[in-house]
């Protein structure tokens, strides 16, 4: 171990318990730990983080694609319904007068998600071959994903508000559609993958990286 | 596990304690996507299963058509979607694109058809009024073919009756097409019962074939002898009861309609064919007095002219009608030696005519329906030996229009009815025109009855009366010229302007005045109402000799006198 390196509570073999706050040494022997005081596993870093995210990440990524593709939205008035995709709902929106509106819903709806999951994406590739380099940026980048995350639910909560409002039977109601689900679970799934990222594994050397990380 | 340095600067922390770990490699977390993706998967294989056909749909206009909106609808159930619009290759057609629902997979069969629905206001009714709102969608009637078919052209005009609706369709012959229209209303007994379903032109130009639907069950009421006839409009007639308005329906004043029935003898017959072709009447008149079953042909011959006997002229039997002309040519009798030409009149004499218009008519059919045929010979030839005969006789003295009577011709020559052509030849005598003459006599005896001489006389004698009193009249003018009150001065000269207008007038009435004059009995009143006049002045002169200070004083007081 290099002396140049800042200590970690794992490179000291310490670790704190997430439950009831002790600091307890590590012992060397192989098996899962647990919190002497309150029986609580320990970690030194969040088990199996990258691989978690990595699978919550694709289920995003794989949300996604039904979440666009199908209505969000029916409303049915006596003309007939229309049913109306995040996408429509931009196009449908872009006129001189409510463009920001369609913008506004186009970074919240579309752009947000995926950039989120791209985001994502780039962390847990830099932590799994090691980098080493703005990792300052890199932590940032991670704090505005978890801030970022309780507000993309911003399409859903329109959509609830919508539905619920607009119940004006029989001349026009609307329906939420199968797409609002999936977009529910693209947001849901991807402040899970976000939040089984384990930031510290931005400053784990690559060298204690290659070990594991529990 | 991780390796670790142990680190005597901490001796003070308590050590983890350690549980042996169950070593479950590859993450359980990897679940999670698969079960996104079998999702998602599953998603797209339903939008695919839920993907019918798509089909091409060739149009006249795209009038009220819209990509995207336009819906196609199967007894109301939208069952496609029209997905896009374009112009055909040849530029006369629109061509559009129709994504229908997977159930409608086996519909889609030759003979399937397509029309616009929109809003429409025509015979039949106002339909469509649910396409104001919601604009106009595609209707669909499912074809009975096997075949399937994948592009389809769109109907102009709405099929009137569905397809699989339980009903027949008859055929009605007609001259022209009045104010019928696809959907026009079938009235039986002012029930609506069907509707016009097609029409077309003869191909010879000549008159119309219209295809009729009428609905199960009443299709049974249309039998062999059923008349047709236009409903349209109001039937209007003024007859020896009054005002008659006749209509089926106030749809069928507005829109026309078409009505039937079936003679009360014919009722009872099986229903007709599908497909039997009928004529189509003007009224309901026509249509039922047209020729009747059962009507039996008689040849009647003249020899007098037959101008005015037009065919469809009533045969009448003492005055009630029972039968009607069928033709009337002329016919060459070579029985005799010498070839003579006369009228031969064809009638078609109706026994149940006959029969209604008897007071009791189980006497001579022996409670049956109909005359048999040796019950009808039987009678007739009693009758003609009676002195039956057929006459020409004229029906109006205006129009010069002859019917046929059978009458009674006292000291007819002996006839008999030749039964043993066909038709039967029943005696006829010449037309007896006693009745004109008798007309024209007594119009001369009315003439002759007026009493022009006593009205000559009573013109001589006003005449005479008027001229005594204008001298009366003009003497005591005279006698008080100078005396009178002004106003009674003026009403006397004007009296005898009056009187001298009128004696003028009668004297060139006198001379104008012709024995057929029709001014006559207006002169008559004229004369009686100046003698009137005449011998209030003489009164009044008479009076006036006697007490000629009335005229200053007044007449009250002096009728002691
Ligand atoms: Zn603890």
């Amino acid at each position: 171990m290099s002396t140049a390196e800042p200590a970690s509570a794992r490179s000291l073999g310490l670790a704190g318990c997430e439950a009831c706050g002790l600091v307890v040494r590590l012992p060397a022997a192989d098996g899962m730990d647990h919190c002497p005081r309150c029986g609580e596993r320990l970690h030194s870093r969040r088990p199996a983080s990258i691989e978690r995210s990595w699978a919550l990440a694709i289920t995003a990524l794989v949300l996604y694609i039904p979440a666009n593709l199908l209505p969000v939205m029916t409303t049915n008035t006596p003309l007939g319904a229309v049913s109306d995709t995040i996408m429509q709902g931009v196009v449908e929106l872009w006129s001189p007068t409510s463009w920001p509106l369609a913008i506004v819903v186009f970074v919240a709806s579309v752009t947000i998600p995926l950039g989120k999951l791209i985001a994502l994406a780039y962390l847990l590739l830099t932590v799994q071959r090691g980098s080493v380099q703005s990792n300052g940026q890199r932590v940032r980048l991670y704090r505005l994903l978890k801030f970022i995350g309780r507000w993309s639910m911003l399409d859903v909560f329109v959509d609830t508000f919508v539905v619920a409002l607009i119940q004006l039977r029989p001349l026009m109601w609307v329906e939420p559609g199968a797409g609002v689900i999936f977009f529910a679970g693209v947001v849901v799934v991807t402040m899970l993958a976000v939040n089984s990222f384990d930031p510290r594994l931005i400053w784990d050397l690559p060298h204690q990286e290659r070990h594991g990380h529990d | 596990m991780t390796e670790r340095e142990a680190e005597p600067q901490a001796p003070e922390l308590p050590l983890a304690e350690v549980t042996a770990r169950k070593r479950s490699r590859l993450s359980a977390v990897w679940i999670i996507p698969i079960i996104a993706a079998v999702l998602g998967g599953w998603i797209a294989v339903q939008k695919l299963l839920a993907e019918g056909p798509t089909i091409e749909i060739s149009f006249a206009s795209a009038d009220g058509l819209e990509a995207g909106k336009t819906t196609v609808k199967y007894n109301g159930v939208d069952v496609g979607r029209i997905e896009s619009l374009r112009v055909a290759p040849d530029r006369q057609r629109i061509l559009a694109s129709v994504q229908m629902a997977p159930a409608a997979r086996d519909w889609l069969v030759d003979g399937t058809a397509f029309w616009v629905v929109s809003a429409r206001i025509a015979a039949g009714g106002v339909s469509g009024l649910g396409t104001l709102l919601s604009g106009s969608y595609i209707g669909m009637q499912i074809g009975t073919g096997s075949e399937r078919v994948r592009s389809f052209t769109a109907l102009a005009v709405p099929p009137v009756v569905a397809a699989n609706a339980p009903g027949r369709y008859f055929r009605l012959t007609a001259a022209n097409l009045g104010s019928l229209d696809f959907g026009t209303p079938i009235y039986f007994r002012r029930l609506q019962v069907g509707q016009v379903a097609s029409y077309r032109l003869d191909d010879d130009g000549r008159g119309l074939t219209i295809r009729v639907f009428v609905n199960a069950p009443y299709d049974r009421y249309v039998k062999n002898e059923t008349r047709f006839w236009q409903a349209s409009g109001l039937d209007v007639s003024l007859n020896a009861d009054g005002l008659d308005v006749r209509t089926e329906s106030l749809t069928s004043i507005l829109i026309g309609g078409l009505a039937f029935d079936t003679p009360a003898d014919n009722a009872d017959a099986e229903p007709a064919a599908a497909d039997t072709t009928f004529e189509l009447f003007d009224d309901q008149v026509s249509a039922m007095k047209a020729p009747e079953r059962g009507s039996i042909r008689y040849v009647l011959h003249f020899d007098d002219s037959v101008r005015g006997l037009a065919v469809g002229a009533p045969m009448t039997f003492l005055g009630m009608p029972v039968g009607e002309v069928v033709s009337v040519r002329l016919d060459a009798d070579r029985r005799k030696k010498d070839v003579s030409v006369r009228a031969r009149v064809l009638v078609a004499a109706y026994p149940q005519r006959f029969l209604d218009v008897l007071a009791d008519p189980q006497v001579l059919t022996g409670g049956s329906k109909a005359i048999t045929p040796a019950m009808r010979h039987a009678l007739l030839d009693g009758l003609v030996a009676r002195g039956l005969r057929a006459q020409l006789q004229p029906g109006s003295l205006l129009t010069g229009q002859l019917y046929v009577a059978l009458t009674y011709v006292p000291q007819a020559p002996k006839a008999t009815i030749d039964w043993h052509s066909d038709p039967p030849v029943f005696p006829s005598v010449k037309g007896s025109f006693t009745d004109i003459e008798a007309r024209l006599t007594s119009i001369l005896a009315k003439v002759e009855a007026l009493p022009f001489e006593a009205i000559g006389r009573d013109l001589q004698q006003s005449l005479a009366t008027l001229a005594k009193t204008l001298q009366d009249v003009d003497a005591l003018v005279k006698r008080w010229d100078g005396e009178l009150t002004p106003e009674l001065a003026s009403t006397v000269a004007e009296t005898r302007r009056t009187l001298a207008a009128a004696e003028r007038t009668f004297a060139g009435a006198g001379k104008a005045v012709a024995p057929d004059s029709p001014l006559l009995a207006e002169l008559q009143a004229t004369v009686v109402e100046v003698r009137r006049a005449a011998q209030s002045i003489r009164v009044l002169a008479d009076y006036l000799e006697r007490h000629p200070e009335a005229l200053l004083r007044g007449k009250s007081e002096e009728t002691q006198e």
